[in-house]
């Protein structure tokens, strides 16, 4: 049994039709309820709830404050490697982008984390494209070695792996590992992932489950908006997120929201969505499940961070260079998106902290693990 | 009043707090010393306490409060030990709140896991203050296993939804040997005070202070909640009567 088996049971035409069926008494009811399932779930991400954003807002900020205070959590990405062997079309790392590539040494490595800890960073997600020959097991083993010293909680985001390789590197230190879907929808998933590994849906759409066999400390999903039906999308992650904490009960999780930022090769999404029903989405994630953690990142802009952390966020990066190396010398190498808001870390956390939120930077100790 | 002693040491205050979720350490600071509170929890996880510079540690340096770090995160005994063992090293104490949620979700404790490490602990000298489900014979056992005082929840961390569990505690209270504190679902003043009439020896609060609207304010509301608890209980409360009593029907006969 894995989450293949249960989303086979699930038609997407048929779901995004239920979604846009819902009316304002289901969501009235979905509110209403004191749990709610991920039926309500659809009536919350529906086009009927769209009048009921300012209440929802109001619930999900003080569900997020009664679980997780008036903190933030604070974390920064490190793009270890910008190579890359898949073609996904709307991505800046594609293989096709005739760029030169990076893959940093141990030097680089260093270098970055001594600019990053300057920040005061704890936290660190190790970013790479998936080009498993230059950065495979045994280069993410040596970075964990290098940055075990600086950092007290190392996540990743990189090529999916097996369940025994993430067990090798939890006992190296890893913690928690971020891995998208991208998109939910197993007809069109070709047509953004023509070539190259990540074309292969099931073992992208298995890996939070080995994760969990592994049993790594958080699994973060998502997909990536702009690509297809965002509300459809939203209901499959809910779905996904629903079958996660109940067969991996011992596994944290995390919501992100990756959105389609202009890059090189310049793909134009072709479900954009506007800052409004993100938010939608970001409060419809909370009030359905009130304990995940939502995660924002430098995709979006000041006006909407800002504003976005009180609402749901729980965890958001701030000062990211999305090239590798960028940190220690900026502008040197391809980036996989333009960041939105380039605000360094420090200006970021005292507008937490004008806010009345204090800046979480340290909330995992080695010793736990 | 009468002062609470748990493993030797006498505290005046019978609120314990907690050092998370509040909006700054400045915040933090003021609200417990509002409270009044003489025992602090701490999660291990954060604070940097090697450097010698870590911001919410330095605010919690006064005379009278002492820190009680927490073992928030780990998953199994194993985990806890070491992590208790760290927190003696780093923080100078051997007080320890025993917390064991394999469960990251709710972060509900584990028995098995609690009564384990609860036992090894005390055999290497700690004060174990372990955070348990409000069950009777579990908290006997830990007892048993050389707890310092035993932590019943109330209803789940974090929810503020008061005594659920009242039934529960109110046996804990009758059983124990060692001091009881709830720990976790008080979330509002009158939860504290019901808990500490029942009987209590102590309440810890943290998210209905933290996130309040004026955490000082409210820290004072708490503190004078638990007082007026505790003296109520210690003056011994009038019993509730269910109904009237004028005549004596039933009995009356025996007196003709």
């Amino acid at each position: 049994m894995s989450f293949t088996d249960i989303l086979n049971r699930y038609d997407w035409e048929d779901v995004t039709a239920s979604i846009y069926a819902k009316t304002k008494d289901d969501v009235k009811r979905a509110l209403n309820k004191r749990k709610r399932d991920t039926e309500d779930f659809k009536a919350l991400v529906s086009p009927a709830a769209a009048p009921f954003l300012e209440q929802m807002a109001a619930m999900s900020k003080s569900i997020t404050q009664k679980r997780f205070g008036k903190t933030v959590q604070m974390y920064i990405p490190l793009y270890l490697s910008n190579k890359c062997d898949n073609h996904c079309i709307y991505c800046g790392f594609n293989k096709g982008n005739k760029f030169p590539r990076t893959v940093l040494n141990e030097d680089q490595i260093l270098k970055e984390a001594r600019v990053i800890k300057s920040y005061g960073f704890e936290h660190v997600l190790l970013v790479t494209g998936e080009a498993p020959r230059e950065c495979g097991l045994d280069y993410f083993k040596r970075a964990f070695e290098l940055l075990r010293p600086y950092f007290s909680l190392i996540s990743i985001e990189v090529q999916p792996m097996e369940t025994d390789q993430y067990r090798q590197l939890m006992d190296m230190g890893l913690h928690s590992v971020y891995i998208y879907q991208e998109t939910y929808n197993r007809e069109r998933y070709g047509i953004y992932h023509p070539k190259g590994k990540k074309s292969d849906f099931k073992y992208r759409l298995e890996t939070p489950d080995r994760l969990g066999k592994a049993g790594v400390f958080k699994t973060g999903i998502g997909f990536l908006i702009g690509l297809e039906n965002w509300r459809t999308e939203a209901f499959f992650t809910a779905l996904h997120l629903s079958y996660l904490e109940k067969t991996y009960w011992q596994t944290k999780y995390s919501i992100s929201f990756p959105r389609l930022r202009p890059h090189a090769g310049s793909y134009q999404p072709s479900h954009p969505i506007s800052d409004r029903e993100l938010l939608q989405l970001i409060t419809a994630y909370r009030i359905m499940d009130e304990e995940v953690e939502l995660s924002l990142s430098v995709r979006e802009s000041k006006k909407f961070r800002d504003n976005a952390f009180q609402l749901g966020i729980t965890s958001i990066s701030a000062g990211s260079k999305t090239d590798p190396g960028g940190y220690s010398n900026p502008s040197s190498s391809l980036k996989q998106f333009e960041e939105h808001d380039e605000r360094s870390p420090l200006e970021f956390a005292s507008v937490v902290r004008s806010k009345g939120y204090e800046p979480v930077w340290k909330d995992w100790d080695p010793c736990l693990q | 009043m009468q002062p609470l002693t748990i493993a030797g040491k006498t505290f005046n205050s019978r609120l314990f707090t907690g050092t998370g979720k509040f909006s700054s350490s400045e915040m933090m600071e003021k609200a417990l010393l509002a409270s009044e509170s003489e025992l602090v929890t701490v999660a291990l996880k954060r604070v940097d306490a090697h450097s010698g510079m870590d911001d919410m540690l330095s605010k919690l340096k006064h005379p009278h409060i002492n820190l009680l770090p927490n073992t928030s995160g780990v998953r199994t005994a194993k985990e806890a030990v070491f992590a208790a063992q760290l927190a003696r090293e780093a923080l100078q104490t051997n007080w320890v709140k025993l917390e064991i949620h394999p469960d990251p979700k709710y972060l509900l404790p584990d028995p098995e896991e609690t009564l384990k490490a609860t036992a090894e602990l005390a055999k290497m000298d700690f004060t174990v203050l372990p955070y348990v489900h409000a069950d009777p014979v579990l908290c006997k056992k830990l007892e048993e296993a050389g707890a310092a005082a035993v932590m019943p929840l109330g209803s789940p961390i974090g929810s503020n939804m008061g005594l659920e569990t009242r039934h529960f505690i109110e046996i804990i209270v009758g059983q124990s040997n060692v001091p009881v504190v709830v720990d976790a679902g008080i979330g509002k003043p009158s939860h504290a005070a019901e808990a500490m009439e029942m009987g209590v020896d102590a309440v810890l609060v943290n998210t209905a202070i933290a996130v309040a609207g004026d955490p000082v304010t409210i820290a004072k509301a708490f503190k004078n909640a638990v007082n007026a608890g505790r003296m109520a209980y210690e003056a011994g409360m009038a019993g509730i009567s269910q109904q009237a009593v004028a005549s004596s029907p039933l009995t009356s006969f025996l007196d003709d």
